[in-house]
């Protein structure tokens, strides 16, 4: 029987990790980070979880301390955001060169400077290419759902790799929604438990962790780790699949909404989906062909599949809530068009930056965007590729 | 030696063999090459205990010529070494072919 709970993506998140009660967590216990881990370690304190945890000096020491337990042979955890996973980015490639599934929910906020600690993915885009698979999260429900499929997707024996699970800053992580508790027996079966892979702590098979890897070998451990990365998607669908057992809820690599016969769509992460896909209703209903794309799983991106699913319509808005200081096209943008190469016909794409430092995305902006798709598919013509909404001029 | 292809490298460069760092020999990185002398030499072993490598070698108790193989030439052993009576048992050479 589902628990029906009216709660906070932070709580949500929490509650996943407390039903998994894994066997180490170290967290950076000030801002940046949120009550995600405060409320973890409130269940540590009440006895409800038997996690040791480590209340560490900062993000780096607090990745570092993962990684340890980790090659010790334990089902380890940590949650960050915004500077605080800036901190980690060294540890980061550690964590995922050393092949330890290491789970950590990212609450995403923006960079400094300026400082500000509103939702922007920011945060998770620096992390993108890290090594870690990152799984984006549109609600609280699919934050609870991704943070426990997250554990067997890294453990799987074929995987092996660090996981972070996205949501966004305030509007999901401290927002309440009411959404759906798995019973914690049905959760721990789902996850199972954990099996470890050359740990330190075995002493009877001695193993060294992180060596020198000098120029006549690296490139083959860098080759060898993309063997891995390849096989996730088939991993997160299999999942998925299970998942759907205990919970009624499906998840795919990406969410398509309405965009089998679309001619103009919408490419945006998490929560503003959400918006969004209302705003694709209302112009169905005035006859406009719209629909969106959502991406869920963002690394490794499924180039494949995602320019399968978008590649019949005529003009479509990548919305990116992250930008490079004006350097480049935001990194949604930059993936989807990737996508999109390889096909003679393909839609006319363009880039909007939207929604950054906690900026509101509201209905009207996702409808001037709509309208700026239709006009692009009635002119042929694109005016700017590239540009912001919802600023001040 | 025949280097393996990605295909065979272990996953997360984990070395499963036990004291496997033995086959990496580093001597050649040095420029400076310690000469040991015996006959200034009280058998202290400061230059065993002060070597960071496995450089100087002991055999019962005893003082025995280094292991070129893993000398690096960092000099430790010999601004350590107190000698006899003033006179160092470890001496740095230019290494020469």
């Amino acid at each position: 029987m589902a628990r029906i709970v009216a709660v906070t993506g932070n709580e949500a998140v929490a509650e996943a990790l407390k039903q998994i009660n894994p066997d180490v967590c170290a967290a950076y216990p000030i801002t940046p980070q949120t009550d995600m881990m405060q409320r973890f370690a409130g269940f540590v304190s009440d006895g409800k979880v038997k996690t040791e945890i480590i209340l560490v000096e900062s993000e780096h020491s607090s990745m570092s301390a993962c990684i340890g337990a980790s090659a010790a042979g334990g089902r380890v955890i940590t949650a960050t955001s915004s500077q605080g996973l800036a901190l980690m980015w060294e540890m980061l490639f550690i964590a995922s060169g050393l092949r330890l599934p290491i789970i950590m929910p990212v609450v995403n906020r923006a960079l400094s400077a300026p400082l500000n600690i509103h939702g922007d993915h920011s945060d998770a885009m620096g992390a993108r290419d890290a090594g870690w698979i990152q799984l984006w999260s549109e609600n609280t429900q699919e934050a609870y759902d991704n943070t426990i499929q997250a554990f067997r997707i890294g453990e799987h024996m074929d995987i092996r790799l660090p996981v972070i699970i996205c949501l966004d800053g305030f509007i999901i992580s401290h927002s309440i929604e009411r959404i759906e508790y798995i019973e914690d027996s049905d959760v721990r079966n789902f996850v199972g438990d954990f099996k470890a892979v050359n740990p330190l702590l075995d002493i009877r098979h001695p193993v060294s962790y992180g060596p020198l890897i000098l120029p006549d070998y690296y490139m083959e451990f860098m080759r060898a780790h993309a063997e891995p990365m390849a096989k996730v998607p088939k991993v997160v669908l299999d999942v998925a699949k299970d998942f759907e057992k205990i919970s009624g809820r499906k998840y795919g690599l990406f969410e398509a909404y309405r965009l089998d016969d679309a001619e103009i769509g919408l490419v945006i992460l998490n929560s503003a989906a959400g918006t969004s896909k209302d705003v694709i209703d209302e112009f169905r209903n005035k006859g406009i062909k719209a629909g969106l794309l959502k991406p869920r799983l963002y690394r490794p991106f499924p180039y494949a599949e995602v320019g399968e699913a978008l590649k019949h319509l005529k003009a479509v808005c990548v919305l990116d809530r992250a930008d490079a200081f004006g350097g480049s096209f935001g990194p949604v943008f930059i993936d989807i068009a990737a996508s999109l190469y390889p096909y003679k016909e393909r839609p006319f794409l363009i880039n909007k930056i939207y929604g950054l430092g906690g900026r509101d995305y509201l209905p009207e902006h996702a409808a001037l965007v709509l309208d700026e798709l239709a006009e692009i598919v009635k002119t042929g013509k694109v005016k700017t590729f590239k540009e912001y909404i919802g600023v001040r001029e | 030696m025949k280097l393996k292809g990605w295909k065979e490298v272990e996953p997360g460069a984990v070395i499963k063999e036990p004291g496997s760092a033995m086959k990496f020999k580093t001597g050649s990185w040095r420029s400076l090459k310690p000469r040991w002398i015996p006959e200034n030499c009280i058998n202290c072993l400061l230059c065993w205990i002060y070597c960071p490598d496995m450089a100087v070698k002991v055999k019962d108790g005893k003082r025995e010529d280094f292991d070129y193989d893993y000398c690096k030439g960092c000099g430790i052993c010999a601004l350590e070494c107190p000698g006899k009576k003033g006179k160092k048992a470890i001496v740095m050479e230019e290494e020469a072919k």
